[in-house]
C-alpha cells in the first residue's frame, strides 16, 4: 500500500494512566507521600496496550468496544488530546474531533455569539462564519432565538445549534464519538442523513461507537477493542458480530460454540434443508426454544446469502413483519422460507442467525448453514430480490 | 513572511480573538454600570488610599503630584494582580474544553492577559487625565513608558503561565498566591516612597519587577527625581538586572508551560 494512501497511522500505541489512591494534588499529600516511600500514591492503569492499525484515506472507519475497553481513550489520542505513553500516531491532513457537541458553549452568551465561539474552536474565522451563518441558523431551525442567551434554550435546541455548527466543519479527517446518540427521533434522522452525506465525501471518518447497526450501515472497516487490545480488525459486519459475541460469553451454560456456530443457545436452528428449482430457492428449518422462557414477539431470524465471501443479499423476519416471532417455553416452530431464484450460476452459502432483544442478543449465528451450487442460475445477473415468503407452521 | 506566520498561527489567532471578545463581554454582563466598573474599581481604591495617606497619614509629603503618583502605582499593581489571579485558574477553569479538544493551550492564558490589557489602557487614560488636571509637566522621559509597559506585560504574562501550569498539579497554589499577593502589596512601594525604608530593603525591593516598573514609570512620567534601580544602586547599569531577570523568567515559565501543556487534558 502506498504511504500517501494512509490518513492515520497508529504504531504500537500504549497509554497508561496513573490513578492516585487519594487526591495527591495538595502539598500536604505530596509531603506525606514522599516520607512514606512504600506508598507510591498511585496505581497504574493500562488503558491501551500496543495498538497498531492504519486508516486509509476516504475510509469510514469504526472503533467498537464495550464501556471501559479503551476506545474513547484511543479516540482522544487520535485527536491529540492525550499523549500516548508509548508509540506514535501520525495523521495526514486537517483533523477535527467531535468528542462532544457544543464544546465551549457558554450559557451566558447569546445563540449568535455561541455560533462564533464554537466556530472559532472548529477553526473558522469571523468572515467564514458570517458567510455560513444563515445556513447554520436555518438548519438548526432557531432563527427566532439567536439573540437569546443560550441558558434560555432547551437542551434540544442547544444540541440542534451545536450540531448545525458541527456539520459545517471541513476537514480531511473527522473523529466522531457517540455524540449522535442524543436527541429525539427527528434529530437522529438528521444525524443519519448527515452520516450518509459524509460517507459520500472523500473525508476520512473515524467513528467510535457501541451501536452495531451503525457500524454495519456506515463503516467500511472497523476494529474491536477489548481490555486495551485490538482483538479483531476487519470488515465492519464481522466486527459487529464479534462485538455481539462479547456479550454471549457471559451467558448461561447453553452457549454453543462450534467452529461455525455460536450464540447464547437459547433458541437454535435444527433440521435445516434446502431445495433449489428453476423458480425458487426453498430453505426449511426448525426454530427450537431451548429454555423455559417465553419469547413474546421478540424473536427475529435472518438468512444472508454469500458468494465468494461477499454478501449478495439477505433478509430477516422483521423486514416483512412488524412484530417479532413468539415462542413459548420449549416450543418448536417449523419455518419454510421461499426465495425467488434470481441468483447467478455460482456457489452460494447461507449464514443464518436468530436474535432477540432488538438484535442485541444473538441466540445463534450459524455460518455456512447451507451450501449449494445454483444449477438453475441465470446467466445474466438479475437484480436480486430479497422478499422472502416465510411460512410458519 | 507575514503570510507564513498567519498560516502557522491562524487557529491560535482566531481562538485568541474569540476568547478575548467573550471574556470582555462576559465580564460585566448584567451589571448596570458595565465597563465603567473597570474604571471605578481602581478609582475607589485610590479614593480610600488618598483619604488615608494624603489627609490622615501624609506619607507622600515630599512627592510632587502625589495623588497622580499613587494612582499610577495602583493602576500598575492592579494590572499585575488581575493577570496573575486570572492566570492561576485559567487552565483548570477551561478543563472542560481541554478534555474535549486539542488546541494551543497558551491561547487561554494569553487571552486572559489581553483582556486585562484593555482594562490597563482604559485606566492609563484616567491617569493621564488626572496628570493633566494636576499640572504634571510631560517630560521627554515619557517616551520610555511604552517599553516599560511591554516589560510589565511580559512579566505578568510569564507569572500567569507559570501559575496556571502549577495549579493543574498543585491545587494549593491559589491560596499561596493570595497570601503572597497580600504581602507583596505592602512589599511594593505603591503607597509609600521607596526611600522611606532602610537602604538594604530598598535594594531588594526595587529589583522586583512590579516595583522597578512602577518606579521607572513614575520617573519617566511624573517625577524625574523618583528613585529607580539606577539611583538606588548608584549606577544606571543596574537597570539591566531586573530586565535580565524578566527575560530569563519569561523563557523559563513559557518552557515550563509548554512542557506540561501536553498533559493538561489528563490532569485538569
Amino acid at each position: 500500500m502506498a504511504e500517501n494512501d494512509i490518513a492515520i497511522s497508529v504504531d504500537s500505541v500504549s497509554k497508561f494512566f496513573k490513578l492516585p489512591h487519594e487526591s495527591n494534588n495538595s502539598i500536604k499529600a505530596r509531603f506525606t507521600n514522599s516520607i512514606r516511600k512504600k506508598n507510591k500514591g498511585y496505581e497504574v492503569q493500562h488503558a491501551l496496550q500496543g495498538i497498531s492499525f492504519d486508516i486509509k484515506k476516504g475510509e469510514f472507519f469504526g472503533i467498537a468496544g464495550r464501556n471501559g475497553s479503551g476506545k474513547s481513550t484511543l479516540l482522544k489520542i487520535l485527536a491529540g488530546i492525550y499523549q500516548p505513553t508509548k508509540g506514535t500516531v501520525r495523521a495526514d491532513g486537517k483533523l477535527v474531533p467531535f468528542i462532544e457537541l457544543g464544546v465551549g458553549f457558554n450559557p451566558e452568551l447569546s445563540g449568535r455569539e455561541n455560533v462564533y465561539l464554537n466556530g472559532a474552536l472548529l477553526g473558522f474565522n469571523r468572515k467564514e462564519i458570517d458567510a455560513m451563518y444563515d445556513e447554520i441558523v436555518e438548519f438548526a431551525e432557531l432563527a427566532k432565538f439567536m439573540d437569546q442567551k443560550l441558558k434560555n434554550y432547551s437542551s434540544g435546541m442547544q444540541v440542534r445549534l451545536a450540531f448545525s455548527v458541527a456539520t459545517r466543519a471541513k476537514a480531511d479527517i473527522m473523529l466522531i464519538d457517540e455524540v449522535l446518540a442524543v436527541g429525539d427521533a427527528d434529530f437522529q434522522r438528521k444525524c443519519y442523513d448527515y452520516f450518509k452525506a459524509l460517507k459520500k465525501t472523500d473525508m476520512t471518518i473515524v467513528f467510535v461507537t457501541h451501536d452495531m447497526s451503525a457500524v454495519r450501515e456506515y463503516c467500511d472497516r472497523a476494529i474491536l477493542i477489548e481490555g486495551g487490545h485490538i482483538t479483531h480488525e476487519g470488515k465492519a459486519s464481522t466486527i459487529a458480530d464479534e462485538y455481539l459475541k462479547l456479550f454471549m460469553d457471559k451467558g448461561s451454560a447453553l452457549v454453543i460454540n462450534e467452529a461455525n456456530r455460536w450464540g447464547s443457545g437459547e433458541v437454535t436452528f435444527s433440521d435445516i434443508s434446502h431445495k433449489v428449482t428453476q423458480s425458487d430457492i426453498t430453505i426449511s428449518f426448525t426454530l427450537n426454544n431451548n429454555t423455559d422462557k417465553t419469547f413474546d414477539e421478540t424473536i427475529d431470524f435472518g438468512l444472508d446469502f454469500y458468494s465468494e465471501d461477499k454478501l449478495i443479499t439477505g433478509t430477516h423476519y422483521n423486514q416483512s413483519h412488524t412484530k417479532g416471532l413468539s415462542l413459548s417455553s420449549k416450543q418448536k416452530k417449523k419455518v419454510i422460507s421461499v426465495f425467488p431464484n434470481t441468483l447467478g450460476m455460482k456457489n452460494y452459502s447461507i449464514n443464518m442467525n436468530i436474535k432477540t432483544d432488538k438484535g442485541l442478543v444473538v441466540c445463534e449465528e450459524f455460518t455456512s448453514a447451507v451450501n449449494f451450487y445454483n444449477t438453475h442460475g441465470k446467466s445474466t445477473f438479475f437484480p436480486v430480490v430479497t422478499d422472502a415468503d416465510f411460512k410458519i407452521e | 513572511m507575514k503570510q507564513k506566520f498567519l498560516k502557522k498561527y491562524r487557529y491560535s489567532l482566531i481562538l485568541l480573538r474569540e476568547l478575548v471578545i467573550t471574556d470582555f463581554k462576559l465580564r460585566y454582563q448584567g451589571s448596570a454600570l458595565g465597563y465603567i466598573w473597570s474604571l471605578l474599581r481602581p478609582l475607589a481604591l485610590f479614593a480610600i488610599l488618598y483619604v488615608v495617606f494624603v489627609k490622615f497619614l501624609p506619607v507622600g509629603k515630599g512627592i510632587p503630584h502625589y495623588p497622580v503618583y499613587l494612582l499610577l502605582g495602583i493602576v500598575v499593581w492592579n494590572y499585575f494582580t488581575e493577570v496573575s489571579n486570572n492566570g492561576v485558574g485559567a487552565i483548570v477553569g477551561r478543563g472542560d474544553l481541554i478534555r474535549k479538544l486539542n488546541f494551543p493551550k497558551y491561547v487561554i492564558v494569553l487571552a486572559g492577559s489581553f483582556s486585562a490589557l484593555i482594562n490597563l489602557a482604559l485606566n492609563l487614560v484616567v491617569v493621564v487625565i488626572f496628570a493633566v488636571a494636576s499640572g504634571v509637566e510631560v517630560s521627554i522621559g515619557s517616551l520610555w513608558a511604552p517599553l516599560l509597559l511591554v516589560e510589565l506585560f511580559v512579566f505578568s504574562l510569564s507569572v500567569a503561565f507559570l501559575l496556571s501550569a502549577l495549579f493543574v498539579k498543585l491545587r494549593d497554589i491559589n491560596y499561596i498566591w493570595e497570601v503572597l499577593m497580600q504581602g507583596a502589596f505592602y512589599g511594593t512601594p505603591i503607597i509609600y516612597p521607596i526611600n522611606s525604608i532602610p537602604v538594604i530593603a530598598q535594594k531588594v525591593l526595587i529589583l522586583t519587577p512590579p516595583a522597578q516598573i512602577m518606579q521607572d514609570l513614575r520617573q519617566a512620567f511624573i517625577w524625574p527625581q523618583a528613585a529607580t534601580v539606577g539611583t538606588i544602586y548608584g549606577t544606571e547599569w543596574a537597570r539591566l538586572i531586573p530586565v535580565a531577570f524578566v527575560a530569563v523568567f519569561a523563557v523559563f515559565s513559557m518552557l515550563y508551560f509548554r512542557r506540561h501543556a501536553k498533559n493538561f487534558a489528563e490532569e485538569v
